[in-house]
């Protein structure tokens, strides 16, 4: 018999370091530049790779036992949602707006990080960043359908979800997200990485996760809460991946510094304005509200965006540009979107209304210095032309900027009585935008701005040539069912017939 | 006797989403449909990559291969992420017991010397071949157009790691770390693994996702996986006395098994396109395999000496069969 030699003892870290990088090799019949062509051009210097530290430490065994345990108790609870007529127990059906948004808008999102993490966990030459990356990537194609799915049940029975994959490609307000998410998969594997794993992941999805599955649970929306209960935990890990991946950069060069800077206040003032859309479905959506947007800022920008801004600050990082910009329009921005998005409620796939007295209350109650002064006079105007029978709609198409393509409703930072409108002028052509920071982004790269595909020039080529119902069957949109007032649609009929169906005797 | 609880009957307003009632018709749509079709962006994309700007940023034109629709490259399993999880997990509880009842008899210590050392000497070096297949997979699922296909390759990619990580296992469990270092000393300076480990890099820089498809998934993977699980553990090794590799090593035949069937609908499908695609995926999986299986002959000899020859030969004649049955004249 063999003599038996000890093994040596390995430590978590050396186990996953021989599972995961001592994988890679230095190639020597292909070169380093043709096989990662793609790490070199933006600027940033990376010396050593090995230097990454593993922002999590789960081997492939593991996270198929993990997920495979989520997996089954998130389809559990959808199913036993979905035979049970679960959607009756929301609050109320104005609370769908939310969703349908969120489906239209998010929920593509999730799928095109799953498809930039795959691009990244593929160029990256570490082979650490690689698997966090890749694990990444097909965490985020369980988001969008975890989200598909769960949804899914809502569209059997309501209007507005019907048409989510032609939304996602062709109404106005989707080229919000869209443009996001496009713009980081277009960039280089360093930026994306700025723009989706820190900006969005870390700095920003407290503010739209947190508020929209409290929401969802405020307002008997098992379905969702169940996905967002259930993406949590991959949450986690990929806020650490989005901060190991920063503050990576920042260590490895003092030359990275400058670039990294200008990814963060570029990534910063992209992602408010697509949170823009969080702040009114807070405000004004939830028919049971879980706090304001003021609120839910105060919180999870300013409390916790500071101290991660702080704790940036050794490596010689400021706060991002626009941050004040940013805490002057939070009073504002919820009301002037939801304005906007009434009086264009024609070409929404998704409700609008105008808010109760009681809902007006609530709102003057949380934006003293604000609602009452500005907004609540225009709402009684707008509810006062919807009495007599001549509701407002705007059937003229909103101006939209031309990098968050959000129509350019906002006011100037210091004075909430001026619409903000800003313009650069480039190759002998204008472009307009809704504030500095989005001029500023267009300003830094005008040459990748002057592409985007805005919704409403398209309104007047092929094939719709201006013809408003040829746009409405263009975008899949059903006048009269998905779109308009809240009050009289089929949703709010429905709902509470079934209702009474399940709660009375008649 | 049977009871029909009472519940209130509701009446649905539509079966599914429109962009799958125009696929598939009006009726209620599975999941696998739901999370696989149309969820790409199709249309109005936004900006010109910055790392290749004469391309866009969902391009199908990145392969030869041309499809009038790339959601007909489905998946026969039917994978979307929760099957694919549940299927996994359901192998690693396996592929954990088995571990354990070595690990627990001592088996790792009864093999034979001379068998452990064709187990390690060939088993070992082929964790980064399976990380290779990670980069190539991850890459397919990246730069691949349409979800149907790509899907099933970032599957794959995990599952590529997962191997490369129970190949490590295997490794440290019938060696040491010192097995390990062998094994990457041999992948990186040792003749016999030279012609792979050039197979593997020179996939590196194809930017051709299905290119990289047929290469790695169809001919290399063809090839080395019955080739080493199949006649070296299966019917070299355990023959012998040392079936404790074989049950460190099930994990991947049973997962060979499976995936291949997908591969197969793959290139059926593709093939059955048209007569461009027929040639197109002739040439690549006839030149891909003649060099996977050249570059498996000094492997399959660590194990089976002047039998290797033959051993790649059978294996090649079988997989060209293979490929001839998807519809691509070899």
């Amino acid at each position: 018999m063999d003599m038996k030699v000890a093994k040596k003892k390995l430590g978590l870290k050396e186990k996953y370091k021989l599972m995961t990088r001592d994988l890679g090799w230095d190639t020597t019949y292909q070169t380093k530049e043709d096989v990662f062509p793609y790490v070199g051009y933006e600027g940033i210097k990376i010396h050593d790779w090995e230097k990454w530290e593993d922002p999590f430490r789960l081997t492939m065994d593991a996270y198929w036992k993990y997920q495979a345990e989520k997996e089954r108790k998130f389809y559990a609870i959808i199913d036993a949602h979905a035979q049970n007529n679960g959607h009756l127990n929301l609050t109320d059906a104005r609370y769908l707006s939310a969703l349908k948004i969120f489906l239209q808008a998010i929920s593509p999102g999730e799928y095109a990080a799953h498809k930039g993490f795959a691009r990244v966990g593929r160029e990256f030459p570490g082979v650490g960043t690689q698997v966090a990356c890749q694990m990444q990537a097909i965490d985020e194609i369980r988001h969008a359908q975890t989200q598909i799915h769960a949804m899914s049940n809502y569209n059997r029975y309501y209007n507005g979800f019907h048409a989510f994959a032609d939304t996602r490609d062709r109404i106005w307000y989707t080229s919000v997200a869209r443009s996001f998410f496009d713009d980081a998969m277009s960039a280089g594997p360093f930026e994306f990485m700025i723009a989706i794993g820190f900006s969005f992941e870390y700095v920003l999805t407290n503010l739209l996760f947190v508020p929209f599955m409290s929401g969802a649970a405020y307002n008997g929306d098992m379905a969702t809460v169940t996905f967002g209960f259930s993406a949590q935990s991959d949450e986690a890990r990929h806020m650490t991946l989005g901060l190991e991946c920063i503050k990576f950069m920042l260590e490895q060069d003092p030359d990275n510094l400058p670039i990294v800077q200008n990814w963060i206040d570029k990534w910063f003032w992209r992602g408010f304005r697509v949170l823009g859309l969080v702040s009114t479905m807070m405000d004004y959506m939830l028919p049971k509200r879980v706090m304001s947007w003021r609120e839910a800022w105060d919180i999870y920008g300013v409390e916790n965006g500071g101290a991660l801004f702080k704790d940036l600050a050794r490596y010689g990082i400021k706060p991002p540009k626009g941050w004040d910009d940013a805490e002057k329009a939070i009073d504002h921005m919820s009301h002037q979107f939801m304005l906007g998005l009434y009086q264009w409620s024609f070409g929404t796939a998704f409700h609008s209304w105008i808010p109760s007295e009681d809902d007006m209350n609530w709102l003057s109650a949380k934006y003293p210095d604000t609602f009452d002064k500005y907004y609540r006079p225009r709402w009684k105007h707008i509810k006062k032309l919807a009495d007599a029978g001549t509701p407002f709609k705007n059937y003229g198409l909103a101006k939209l900027c031309q990098c968050c393509q959000l129509p350019t409703v906002f006011t100037e930072p210091d004075d909430p009585t001026l619409t903000c409108h800003r313009e650069s002028v480039y190759n002998g052509q204008k472009y307009h935008f809704c504030s500095d920071g989005c001029k500023n982004v267009f300003d830094n790269e005008p040459e990748k701005y002057v592409q985007a595909w805005l919704p409403m020039p398209q309104l007047f080529q092929e094939p719709i040539n201006g013809d408003l119902g040829a746009w409405m069957e263009w975008v899949s949109l059903r006048d009269g069912k998905d779109n308009g007032d809240y009050a009289g649609s089929e949703d709010q009929q429905n709902f509470e017939a079934w209702r009474g169906l399940a709660t009375t005797n008649q | 006797m049977q009871i029909d609880l009472r519940t209130v009957a509701i009446q649905p307003q539509r079966q599914a989403f429109d962009h799958l009632v125009r696929r598939f018709g009006d009726k209620p749509a599975s999941r696998y449909q739901e999370g696989s079709y149309d969820i790409q962006a199709a249309e109005n994309l936004h900006y010109k990559p910055t790392w290749a700007p004469e391309k866009e940023l969902y391009d199908a034109s990145l392969t030869r291969i041309v499809m009038q629709d790339w959601y007909a490259l489905k998946d026969p399993r039917q994978f979307y992420y929760s099957t694919y999880t549940l299927t996994r997990a359901r192998q690693q509880e396996t592929a954990e017991a088995n571990f354990a009842f070595v690990e627990s008899r001592g088996l790792a210590d009864m093999l034979p010397d001379e068998l452990r050392d064709v187990a390690l000497k060939v088993l070992v070096p082929l964790r980064h071949a399976a990380w290779g297949a990670n980069q190539h997979n991850t890459f397919i699922c990246g730069y691949g157009y349409g979800t149907t296909f790509t899907q099933p390759c970032m599957y794959h990619a995990m599952d590529n790691l997962g191997i490369a990580q129970y190949l490590s296992r295997l490794g440290l469990l019938l060696g040491d770390t010192d097995a390990l270092e062998a094994g990457k000393q041999a992948w990186l300076d040792d003749a016999a693994w030279q012609p792979l480990r050039r197979y593997v890099e020179d996939c590196l820089v194809l930017r051709d996702p299905f290119e990289l498809f047929v290469a790695q998934n169809v001919a290399l993977d063809g090839l080395l996986y019955p080739l080493v699980y199949e006649r070296i553990v299966d019917e070299h090794l355990s023959v012998r006395g040392a079936s404790a590799v074989a049950m460190l090593t099930q994990f991947m035949s049973d997962w060979f098994d499976e995936t291949r069937k997908w591969v197969d609908a793959v290139l059926k499908v593709a093939a059955a396109e048209s007569e461009h695609n027929r040639d197109v995926l002739q040439d690549w999986t006839r030149s891909w395999s003649a060099r996977a299986a050249s570059a498996m002959v000094p492997i399959v000899e660590l194990a089976l000496g002047a039998e290797a020859d033959e051993a790649v030969g059978q294996q090649l004649a079988a997989l060209t069969a293979r490929i001839q049955k998807t519809g691509i004249p070899l």
